[in-house]
């Protein structure tokens, strides 16, 4: 087996920080809903908490935090598909077409 | 015809085969949500009007959920910690609560779809709604695969325990993986349709 059981066991406390982390910050993007903040401070509140959880599970959860230069090639690439992809609606703004109701 | 590199790591990428298919394939998910997290921003700036979310959906059930999500994905790890340490009948208990924890965040998914179809509100109903329920349904399609897969590993497939175990250890890896994925396409559904 890859690593020591002492490993693991190192492993295993990170793995209950990382759940209790993401419990906190759950409660913390419900709380701050209530709030009624405005629309994009809202979104932006929303977002980076959601990217905090979201980096924590794919950190330790998934073993980015020590994985091999190839695992890292594939999702840089993924990466740059999808922020090209989750940009494409706004060319719809850049285009100069103005929609009128 | 024998996979080659399910249980040695290749000396080239220093990794599985199976760990680099199962990679492969979550880059091709990304793509997947991807266009439909894009799609939702083009509904929503395209459109005169948005509600909020809270406004139709049921807040306290979904945090419920999240929550219910996140243990399962901690159970996930947990099962292949155990396997790393070599005790079986904790893997056993950990795989069979993330299955277990998977079929409640379908039950309380089922409550959450029949009350808005009990209130008249279909995909049909608005665009809100329309990418409500692609992205919460096809979510869920996922959930159901990965429940799938991590029965058969608490059930059947952990024969392979007694013959291969470092081969069944990688397995266990590598659908844990899926499931972390499920998990983390659900923590940024949740405050996108639920929240804002």
């Amino acid at each position: 087996m890859g690593a020591h059981a002492v490993d693991i066991d190192k492993h295993v406390r990170v793995y209950i920080l990382v759940f209790a982390a993401l419990m906190v910050l759950t409660i913390v993007t419900v709380a701050v809903s209530y709030l009624h903040l405005s629309v994009p401070a809202a979104i932006g509140v929303a977002l980076v908490i959601a990217t905090v959880k979201g980096s924590l599970v794919a950190c330790y959860f998934m073993h980015l935090v020590s994985e091999k230069k190839l695992i890292y090639a594939v999702l840089l690439l993924t990466v740059l598909f999808f922020v090209v992809l989750l940009f494409v609606p706004f060319f719809t703004v850049a285009d100069g077409i103005e929609v009128r109701a | 015809m024998e996979i080659p590199y399910t249980v040695s790591t290749r000396q080239d990428t220093g990794l599985t085969n199976g760990k680099i298919g199962i990679w492969l394939f979550l880059a091709s998910e990304v793509m997947l949500f991807g266009a439909l997290f894009a799609s939702y921003i083009l509904l929503r700036t395209g459109a005169p009007e948005w509600p909020r979310g809270a406004s139709i959906l049921n807040v306290p059930l979904a945090t419920f959920n999240t929550v219910v999500l996140i243990s399962s994905s901690v159970t996930m790890v947990m099962a292949w910690a155990s396997l790393m340490r070599n005790r079986f009948g904790a893997f056993r208990g950990y795989m069979g609560a993330t299955v277990l924890l998977g079929g409640v965040f379908l039950v309380v998914k089922y409550f959450e779809y029949s009350a808005k179809f009990h209130h008249e509100l279909y995909p049909r109903t608005n665009t809100f709604l329309a990418i409500y329920f692609t992205l919460t349904g096809l979510h869920m399609l996922h959930v159901m695969g990965g429940m799938a897969v991590n029965a058969w590993f608490w059930g059947p497939g952990a024969k392979l325990w007694k013959t291969n175990p470092q081969w069944f250890t990688n397995r266990v890896e590598n659908s844990g993986l899926f499931w972390h994925f499920v998990d983390l396409v659900w923590i940024f559904l949740f405050p996108v349709l639920y929240l804002l």
